[in-house]
């Protein structure tokens, strides 16, 4: 178990509607680790994510992130104490160009950085985005706007950045891209959650694992003896 | 229809720029609204009698017809902004329906409120000295007044752009506009901006009030027909499009100034025959987008 936890899931249960889709959630992310949801469609793992970010209109339970307990407060305020959040869909806003999105990402922090500072920044990250900073973000491919939107969350610097199917649909050469960035990112202080539908891609960045199967945890382990171990793999995340 | 020469022609047209223009006023704010806040407001022709009430109001306390400009839109937008906190917010998540049902219950209320403070009879309202008289625009001589609205609502528009376009806080209302949700996941603090959201709109509607109040003078129900005509232009344009409300309001305008001139009691329905083909051709309106209401 981590020492140093830098978020605490207890017992998180949550509603859409009358579905029962989360009951009863337990986890932790330490300080500066990879930690990665796995499981079939329908674990939950979204759900925990949105819960974590408090997008979930109904939840109950405890989310403990740096001491303070988040249940019940509003979503920026989340953001303001350090949590970021990629969802699946990526949300890039149409009409806007790549520059304007970054900006968006920014607007929350106030003045804390310069803008023209910030957005440098993430263009040395993200050299694909620093190209395109006055294009239309729609028209840019799966794989760039997926880039963006972790620049977008990323740019305001959070303590943990939560991710939510980074890997989707995107072309084999980028997710590599994306995934050697995760471990720059991680080694620069920033802790990840990760929900990653590729097992072995997930297993072979993250620290440790959690299973979800119908909106509990059925198992957590660290990555390594999950990859080892052909059989819960099979039982929890084949589709 | 002898007598329809082309500079007349051209005079009804002007004509109808002027009125499209209060079309305009009140169809950006109830757009603003609806692409934001998904709040279909039946109180916009409310707060838009409100602005001519308000300046009647001050007007009789001395003020003039300049000082009723600047304030008076200020004033009504923060009784929007007092209504969207106290009344709308608590709706919001619940359905379209909800915020619908409110306002239509708050528009009879301000209305009968105004009734019993200033009598139901039309009151007269006069042109302010400086903007009486008639202008030579090339074709024939035009009402200065009319122009006056013209040149206003021009000044709102490049301004309100200049906002939304130039301003963080335009940037978060565009955003906003497309993805409230993606906005609240960056930390932005959406109540805030739907606050100063619907200040903005229950402030153009009351200046287009104030500014129609000259022309038609005021009325405790003057509301209602403006109010049809703004959800006219509003659908027409493409609920929630900004560009497209600016359109569709001059076109309305124009329309109803020309079937005026030919046949004055049809000018009503030409509106509705207006959105009526414009939906057959193209249900989401000019600028809108399929599916937004579903």
């Amino acid at each position: 178990m981590p020492r140093d936890a830098m978020l605490t899931v207890e017992g998180l249960q949550a509603w859409y509607g009358s579905s029962h889709v989360l009951q009863g959630i337990d986890l932790e992310v330490a300080r500066g680790e990879i930690v990665c949801l796995i499981g079939r469609n329908g674990a939950g793992k979204t759900t925990t994510l949105r819960s974590v970010m408090g997008l979930v209109a109904r939840v109950r339970g405890r989310v403990v992130f740096d001491g303070a307990d988040l249940v019940g407060r509003p979503v920026h305020a989340r953001h303001a104490r350090g949590l970021g959040y990629v969802p699946e869909e990526r949300r890039i806003v149409q009409g806007l160009s790549v520059r304007d999105n970054l900006r968006l990402g920014l607007l929350a922090a106030g003045g804390r950085r310069r803008e023209a500072d910030a957005i440098a920044a993430m263009a040395e990250i993200f050299p694909r985005l620093a190209e395109r900073l006055d294009q239309s973000a729609i028209t840019m491919s799966g794989g760039e706007q997926q880039m963006l939107a972790i620049a977008r969350a990323l740019i305001s610097g959070p303590r943990l950045l939560m991710l939510d199917e980074p890997s989707e649909g995107i072309m084999p050469l980028l997710v590599d891209e994306m995934f050697d960035l995760l471990r720059r990112l991680r080694e620069e202080g920033t802790t990840i959650l990760l929900v990653e539908q590729n097992v072995e891609l997930a297993l072979g960045i993250a620290d440790r694992a959690y299973i979800l199967d119908q909106g509990t945890v059925v198992h957590h382990d660290t990555a390594a003896a999950l990859l080892a171990d052909a059989a819960i793999q099979e039982r929890y995340c084949a589709v | 229809m002898a007598g329809l020469t082309p500079d007349l022609l051209a005079m009804q047209v002007f004509a109808g720029l002027a009125l499209g223009a209060v079309y305009v006023l009140m169809a950006l704010g109830m757009s603003l609204l609806f692409g934001m806040l998904t709040v279909v407001n039946f109180a916009h022709g409310a707060f838009y009698m409100l602005g001519a009430y308000g300046a009647v109001a001050l007007l009789g306390y001395g003020g003039n017809f300049w000082v009723c400009l600047f304030f008076i839109p200020l004033a009504v937008g923060l009784v929007g902004m007092a209504v969207e906190r106290v009344l709308i917010r608590p709706l919001y998540g619940r359905g379209i329906d909800y915020p619908l049902l409110l306002t239509f219950g708050l528009a009879y209320v301000i209305v009968e409120l105004v009734r019993i403070g200033f009598g139901t009879e039309d009151l007269p309202f006069d042109t302010p000295a400086a903007l009486t008289g008639a202008v030579n625009i090339g074709i024939g001589y035009f009402p200065l007044y009319r122009l006056f609205v013209i040149a206003v609502t021009g000044v709102v528009l490049v301004g309100l752009w200049l906002f939304l376009e130039r301003t963080s806080y335009g940037l978060i209302i565009r955003a906003g506009a497309r993805d409230p949700q993606i906005v609240r996941i960056l930390g932005i603090d959406v109540g805030r901006v739907w606050l100063v959201v619907f200040g903005i709109g229950t402030g153009l509607a009351a200046l287009a009030g104030l500014l129609a109040a000259p022309l038609q003078g005021a009325s405790p129900d003057m509301g209602d027909s403006i109010l049809a005509i703004a959800f006219v232009v509003t659908v027409v344009g493409g609920m929630g499009s900004l560009l497209g409300a600016v359109l569709a309001g001059l076109l309305v305008g124009v329309v109803v100034s020309l079937t005026s001139l030919v046949a004055p009691e049809a000018a009503q329905v030409a509106v509705f025959v207006l959105m009526a083909v414009v939906l057959l051709v193209r249900p989401q309106g000019f600028f809108g987008r399929a599916g937004l209401m579903s």
